[in-house]
């Protein structure tokens, strides 16, 4: 059976894991302001995570507070551990910084360090470098979170070589944002922190809408 | 089984893929030099002539404002629809379209009669569905380089699992300042036409296509290849997000997944070969690893250049064609081996017998991807 054993969502400068907001910035604070808070509160120390473009950075994040208080990193073969993405914008906001960097031709200064983060699978390279992560990947852009793409995704993965995967949805456009992202696997694990529910279309639903934000 | 079908190719060789084959066979290479205004020295890329597009696509009917790459994804799509006859408002057909940039242009403020929304790929996306008629609203992949492989990968995978019988795959990309200034920025533009795994190369030319192809489980719509797809796997290097693995780990893990126990059935290795030092040195290296070095490797990128998330498309299809014709398709721009691996190039166009091939591609965010094909044993 193909469990969802964890997932986080973050949104409203809110992150909540599991359906509970475990931390909260005040509304006032910009995306960026508020990504280095909620980076501050994992208390790691990962310089890299200062060179990623926003939705790398909310995307990293979200499978941080997703994977913290599991062993799913332990449990499972990362050679055999999926990542699934999707969102609806693709990397609109860093193209917008590429193209205004090259709209004048006065002022010409493309820069590799915006245009590299110009594809939106490059958030899967950062989740994958950063854990050692090393199977499918594969990044959808639909026109909002797709439940049943997701599940049957990654349902199809797992009946394959695939063992474990982090699939969700990682967006940034203009001032809106929002990740959701959750950790799936075919094995059964006896972590505490772990909630147990099947991978199916239903449990997506049921998880993306568990969180109260305006509490 | 998961047959291949149908298929399209418009590129600056041709507009079918016929066309494009044959080019390739007379050894036609689509790069020339272009100067460009924010470029003070002309440099190498493949670009398709906007009249023919437009003459092209007019000459389909009368419809609303398109971009670019709207008119080449339809006029692809549609040969491949006339060609095939399926029926697009079929429960069971699916379109993945594979695109790195989509209509990137639109940022350009290119067009003045078509909604700016069009930049967000689902958009892109729902007009192709209205064009067609489509049942379901087609699924968009984004994956950079290995998005055109990838997506044929997914359709087998959809097909296999029972979702759909038919699965359209069209792959996309048009020439833009956008990623021309990018890669520039990278310094990894070829100002000369590209040459793949040579000693000398410098750089990737850049290019645009859009090809199409049917993936199907009905023999009947076999008959253009006579081939299935047997296997596919996708990889991350988990190394670095804009360079290969010096050791190509993950290429190396998705040749491992795809089985390819067989090796003398194996024609040739449909490598992504983009022809920056590093990319080409890591594949031969990931070849050898797997111990794929009696097989020959030919890159297309040296007719085409660079054409993103039409490559894995466009590069599968003229595969299967070199497959029909049991004829290699030389690796233009290759002279002189320049890579570590041990691995050998088509240095011409050869005949050969053989069942089946290896079609590769790696890209930006250490992603990987692989897949087998091979004809229908009768």
């Amino acid at each position: 059976m193909n469990s969802i054993i964890s997932y986080a969502h973050i949104k409203h400068n809110r992150v909540s894991v599991n359906g509970e907001i475990i931390f909260q910035s005040p509304d006032t604070l910009s995306l960026s302001e508020f990504l280095s808070e909620a980076y501050k509160t994992l208390a790691i120390s990962y310089p890299k995570f200062h060179k990623m473009d926003l939705q790398c950075k909310l995307g990293f994040l979200c499978a941080e507070f997703a994977i913290k208080e599991t062993d799913f990193l332990v449990v499972n073969d990362l050679a055999k551990t999926a990542i699934v993405l999707s969102n609806a914008a693709s990397s609109l906001e860093t193209d917008r910084m590429h193209q205004n960097s090259i709209n004048d031709k006065t002022n010409y200064f493309p820069s590799p360090a915006v245009f590299v983060y110009t594809l939106p699978n490059i958030t899967i390279g950062e989740l994958a470098i950063k854990h050692k992560i090393t199977g499918e990947n594969a990044f959808f852009v639909t026109e909002g979170l797709d439940a049943g793409l997701l599940a049957n995704y990654v349902n199809m993965l797992l009946s394959d070589a695939t063992e474990a995967a982090i699939a969700g949805w990682v967006e940034v456009d203009g001032t809106n944002f929002e990740a959701f992202i959750f950790l799936a696997q075919k094995a059964e694990n006896i972590n505490k922190n772990c909630i147990f529910k099947p991978l199916n279309q239903s449990s997506v639903i049921t998880i993306y809408n568990q969180t109260q934000w305006t509490h | 089984m998961i047959f291949t079908s149908y298929s399209n190719i418009i590129s600056p060789l041709g507009f079918s893929t016929k066309e494009n084959y044959e080019a390739v066979c007379s050894s036609q290479v689509a790069v020339k030099k272009m100067v460009f205004p924010f470029s003070k020295d002309p440099f190498c890329v493949a670009k398709i002539n906007d009249q023919l597009i437009d003459q092209c696509f007019d000459a389909l009917g009368s419809f609303n404002p398109a971009t670019k790459l709207e008119k080449l994804s339809v006029l692809s799509i549609n040969d491949v629809l006339i060609q095939s006859g399926i029926d697009t408002q079929d429960d069971r057909t699916l379109l993945i379209y594979s695109t790195t940039k989509g209509n990137i242009d639109i940022l350009e403020n290119r067009y003045k009669d078509i909604d700016a929304k069009r930049i967000y790929l689902p958009v892109f996306a729902s007009y192709l569905q209205s064009h067609f008629k489509l049942k379901h609203a087609p699924l968009v992949l984004s994956n950079a380089c290995i998005s055109g492989i990838l997506a044929i990968i997914i359709a087998k995978r959809f097909i296999e699992q029972g979702y759909y019988d038919n699965v359209l795959v069209c792959g996309g990309d048009i020439l833009s300042e956008f990623t021309i200034s990018g890669f520039k920025s990278f310094n990894a533009m070829s100002a000369e036409p590209s040459k793949p795994f040579d000693a000398k190369r410098t750089g990737i030319n850049l290019g645009e296509a859009v090809a199409t192809i049917l993936i199907t489980n009905k023999k009947e719509l076999a008959q253009p290849y006579n081939a299935q797809i047997i296997s596919g796997a996708s990889a991350n290097d988990a190394n670095h997000i804009s360079g290969p693995s010096r050791t190509g780990d993950g290429l190396f893990q998705c040749l491992e997944e795809i089985k390819t126990e067989n090796k003398e059935e194996i024609g040739f290795i449909s490598a992504h070969g983009t022809a920056t030092p590093f990319n080409d040195e890591m594949e031969s290296i990931a070849f050898d690893r797997a111990g794929l070095n009696t097989i020959p490797v030919n890159s297309l990128k040296g007719y085409y250049g660079h054409t993103l998330g039409a490559a894995g498309v466009l590069e599968t299809i003229l595969s299967l064609e070199s497959m029909n014709h049991q004829r290699l398709i030389k690796s233009e721009g290759f002279e002189t081996k320049g890579f570590s691996g041990n691995i050998t190039m088509i240095d011409s166009h050869t005949n050969k017998s053989f069942t089946s091939f290896i079609k590769t591609a790696s890209g930006f965010g250490g992603c990987n991807a692989a897949a087998l094909f091979k004809k229908i044993s009768n």
